[in-house]
């Protein structure tokens, strides 16, 4: 083969590849047929987020009641909002599982496994999916065994609220599973839920922004930039658009 | 085994800020260049639509724009008694991949470096005496600010950069940064507007005695045309900046700045999704052939040139050197070999306030919208009665409200349950911060070399870092600290919290994206990799163009220094080694 045919054999897979991102419903597909083998993800298709289907896509139902029950305690229901559950921070957790977060595909997950220093980060072989899946497993049968063959979600709040608490501080010995660690990963990733756009299945509604006052997915404070200490008149909007834009009745 | 392509004059490893206007330049030299990038095309409309860009969980949080750690990552540790281990996720600094690079998501301060900068090595050996500097590693660049200014000028240019002089030829400009190096001229737009934290800030700042003004920003403030006839957008403080494409035209980069006239050129070509391997010598390790890279589909490509221009992440160009044998990697016990020495840092901290019945709207923002103070910064401040030298910018330039990352709450608030939630509801309107962007001075023990044990998906070690802050630069952050302290009680908050910067350097919590070092310039083989026209002293028809070049950092943001630096090196080439290639600079 001459010089010159190779040449164009890889401009054509250039032209091709740069076509690619720019075909949204497409984009995905192609560049994962392309890098097959190589990069087991699909990080950086210029494609907007997919609309959601209904149901759980990760946890199974004990676990997805048990979740719900901590999101409810960690944002609970009050005159501020809605709960944690409501919200959907329980369905967000769920997305972010099933996703390339949830099975570290974008990380680094190669071998040797040493425990670090703090300074080095989390050194755990564990994936965010595997963690919920031995965190949850690891809380049910802690509290099984304490609460009488009860679970989280069949627990009072102050219960609740008192367990969390413990966990927490890491005063709950789940055997294998750190019981403190697991407690910030829901901790996190339940107000990632709570706080991100509404697309991703929680922050139902918009509650927190409008709760705190932050106007959301807009675009342009050009008009409000020199009123200083003047609140800002609009209420939010999403990436999905606002239900002020939809027809009334 | 790879397969052999048709030469072309040049080979630019990486399509970001320095290779978007190494190619420019050199096309124009009538040169045919290829940038290999091992990233995706993007571009405005298609990649950071404003139909949805403005996401924090996806840009902000997951991070979809940044290079991924699977893809490469490094190994960390404090000191060389310790086993390095790899950082799993990136969290202290996030490097960029694809076209444009870590330019099209950075924020958009845009500095220049202090003259004293510089030649530090021998102006704080003159005021200070040398032994102020026993402990550090601190070197000259040689090259002066006098002979980069019109760099910087063409590069603030390029960008539409909006600010406003301190010194126009020697002479202080009201409202400008009265330390600043003499310039030309302005810069090409007037300040942004201001938002109220900001204004509150110089204000405080102004009744101490000091010396605020409009940091200098590549968020434009009005339309503008540069000088290759690209048209830019008004910045709309959307408050989706850092960590975010721009969806408005607004923000500088090489998408929105030379891209549109560098990929209609004839004599120029991109490939992407391609990435390079390494740089082939010949058979003594005098001369660069060209570089193997390898495509999406695992095949494996060789791209002869005459010359090959590293113009990645300063980080990566230092590994890729590593990694082709170029020069010798650094030995902190011997203290020779040049690449991988003077790795550096920044030294930063903050303050947060919290006010009763102010409101601050802190999304109304942009990534570089606000005001800086230097009246610490560099050796503006008389460093013989202190015990460090260097020093920090004072930023407050509150970029954005998006509330996963940004919602604060008081220290000794619970994390959770509806007294978490009342506080957050209480404060998130209600808080600003500011912060200091202190210097990071080269240490015999600070330095990058490579791994013994982990590898990247091709089998290839992985770099390491060793970096600790050194004790001169921690002295430095808490003098700023207690003067930012004094700052903040001048504004009269009904509380502070001060962040100090504290040993030893944790990869976890995000703090700058400022690597430097690595392949350092200089006027001495032995103690640099490349010489004043980042020209390699080992390989010369190799430049490496980037941080990577800074001997140590500054109180300040890279970006316009190293966009200076490729203006700078790109007429080395077309001017000097072009004529007559071969070394620039004799060793």
């Amino acid at each position: 083969m001459s010089d010159d045919r190779i040449f164009s054999a890889t401009r054509r897979r250039f032209l091709t590849s740069a076509a690619a991102v720019s075909f949204v419903t497409i984009a995905s597909q192609a560049y994962a047929q392309t890098i097959s083998g190589a990069l087991p993800w699909h990080a950086f298709a210029g494609d907007p987020p997919q609309p959601m289907l209904s149901g759980w896509y990760f946890f199974k139902p004990d676990e997805a009641r048990a979740l719900e029950a901590i999101v409810d305690r960690l944002i609970p229901a009050d005159d501020l909002s809605v709960g944690g559950k409501d919200a959907g921070c329980a369905i967000f957790i769920d997305r972010q599982m099933a996703g390339s977060y949830g099975d570290s595909s974008r990380l680094y997950t190669k071998g040797p496994f040493m425990p670090g220093l703090p300074t080095q980060g989390y050194q755990g072989e564990a994936t965010p999916a595997m963690r919920y899946r031995a965190g949850l497993a690891a809380i049910d049968a802690h509290l099984r065994k304490a609460m009488n063959n009860r679970g989280f979600a069949q627990l009072k709040a102050d219960v609740q609220d008192q367990f969390l608490k413990d966990l927490e501080a890491g005063k709950v010995d789940l055997g294998k599973v750190n019981g403190k660690a697991f407690f910030n990963l829901v901790l996190q990733n339940t107000m990632e839920g709570f706080f991100a756009d509404p697309i991703y299945g929680g922050n139902r509604g918009m509650a927190s922004w409008k709760m705190i006052g932050f106007p959301g997915a807009r675009y342009d404070y050009r008009d409000h930039v020199a009123k200083h200490n003047q609140p800002y008149p609009h209420g939010p909007i999403s990436i999905g658009g606002s239900p002020e834009w939809s027809r009334k009745g | 085994m790879a397969r052999k392509l048709p030469a072309k004059d040049v080979v630019i490893v990486g399509l970001g800020w320095t290779g978007a206007i190494l190619a420019h330049e050199l096309t124009e030299a009538g040169l045919d260049v290829v940038a290999i990038e091992r990233g995706p095309w993007r571009d405005t409309a298609t990649d950071f639509n404003i139909g949805y860009v403005s996401d924090e969980l996806r840009y902000a949080v997951r991070r979809d724009l940044f290079l991924q750690p699977r893809q490469e990552t490094f190994t960390m540790r404090n000191a060389s008694s310790q086993t390095a281990l790899p950082m799993r996720d990136f969290g202290s600094f996030l490097p960029g991949t694809g076209v444009g690079g870590a330019g099209v998501h950075w924020n958009g301060h845009t500095w220049r470096f202090y003259p004293s900068d510089f030649n530090l090595k021998s102006h704080v050996t003159e005021r200070y005496g040398a032994a102020r500097i026993a402990d550090l590693q601190i070197q000259d660049w040689g090259v002066s600010y006098d002979e980069m200014e019109s760099a910087y000028d063409r590069f603030e240019y390029l960008c539409g950069i909006s600010g406003k002089a301190g010194n126009i030829n020697g002479t202080i400009q009201a409202g400008g940064n009265p330390f600043e190096g003499p310039r030309k001229r302005d810069y090409p737009l007037p300040p942004m507007e201001m938002t109220y934290a900001p204004t509150m800030f110089a204000e405080a700042a102004r009744s101490l005695g000091y010396h605020p003004f409009p940091t200098p920003s590549a968020n434009l403030s009005k339309a503008y045309v540069n000088p290759l006839g690209i048209a830019m957008g008004q910045c709309t403080m959307c408050g989706f900046c850092e960590r975010f494409g721009c969806a408005n035209y607004s923000k500088s980069s090489a998408q929105t700045t030379v891209l549109p006239v560098l990929m209609r050129k004839s004599n120029f070509e991109a490939r992407v999704n391609c990435e390079v391997l390494h740089v082939n010598l010949d058979a003594a390790g005098k001369m660069a052939k060209g570089v193997t890279y390898i495509d999406v589909n695992g095949e494996e490509w060789e791209q002869p040139a005459e010359m090959v221009l590293l113009c990645a992440y300063g980080l990566h160009n230092a590994r890729l050197m590593m990694l082709s044998k170029i020069g010798q990697i650094y030995d902190p016990q011997s203290g020779e070999g040049t690449v991988g020495r003077n790795y550096a840092y920044q030294t930063n901290a903050g303050i947060r306030m919290f006010f009763d019945d102010k409101n601050f709207n802190p999304f109304v923002a942009a990534g570089a919208l606000g005001q800086t103070m230097d009246d610490f910064n560099g050796d503006n401040v008389d460093h013989g009665p202190l015990d460090f030298i260097g020093g920090a910018g004072v930023n407050c330039i509150p970029t954005n409200g998006r509330p996963i990352g940004n919602r604060p709450v008081p220290p000794g608030t619970p994390r959770w349950g509806s007294a978490w939630k009342k506080a957050t509801k209480d404060n998130y309107l209600g808080s600003f911060g500011f912060s200091s962007q202190g210097s990071s001075y080269a240490a015999r023990g600070n330095y990058l070399d490579l791994d013994p044990t982990y590898k990247d998906r091709f089998g290839r070690p992985l770099m390491r870092m060793t970096f600790d802050f050194p004790d001169n630069d921690i002295r430095m952050s808490h003098w700023v600290s207690d003067r930012m302290e004094e700052i903040a009680k001048a504004l009269k908050p009904k509380q502070y919290v001060s962040a100090r910067r504290n040993k030893s350097w944790n990869s976890v919590p995000y703090q700058s994206t400022h690597n430097t070092g690595g392949a350092i310039m200089g006027a001495d083989p032995k103690t640099s990799a490349v010489n004043k026209f980042l020209q390699s002293w080992d390989v010369p028809n190799v430049f490496v163009i980037g941080a990577s070049a800074f001997p140590q950092n500054a109180g300040k943001n890279p970006t316009g220094t190293v966009g200076a630096l490729a203006f700078w090196a790109a007429d080395a080439i077309r001017n000097q080694y072009m004529r007559n290639p071969g070394p620039l600079v004799q060793a």
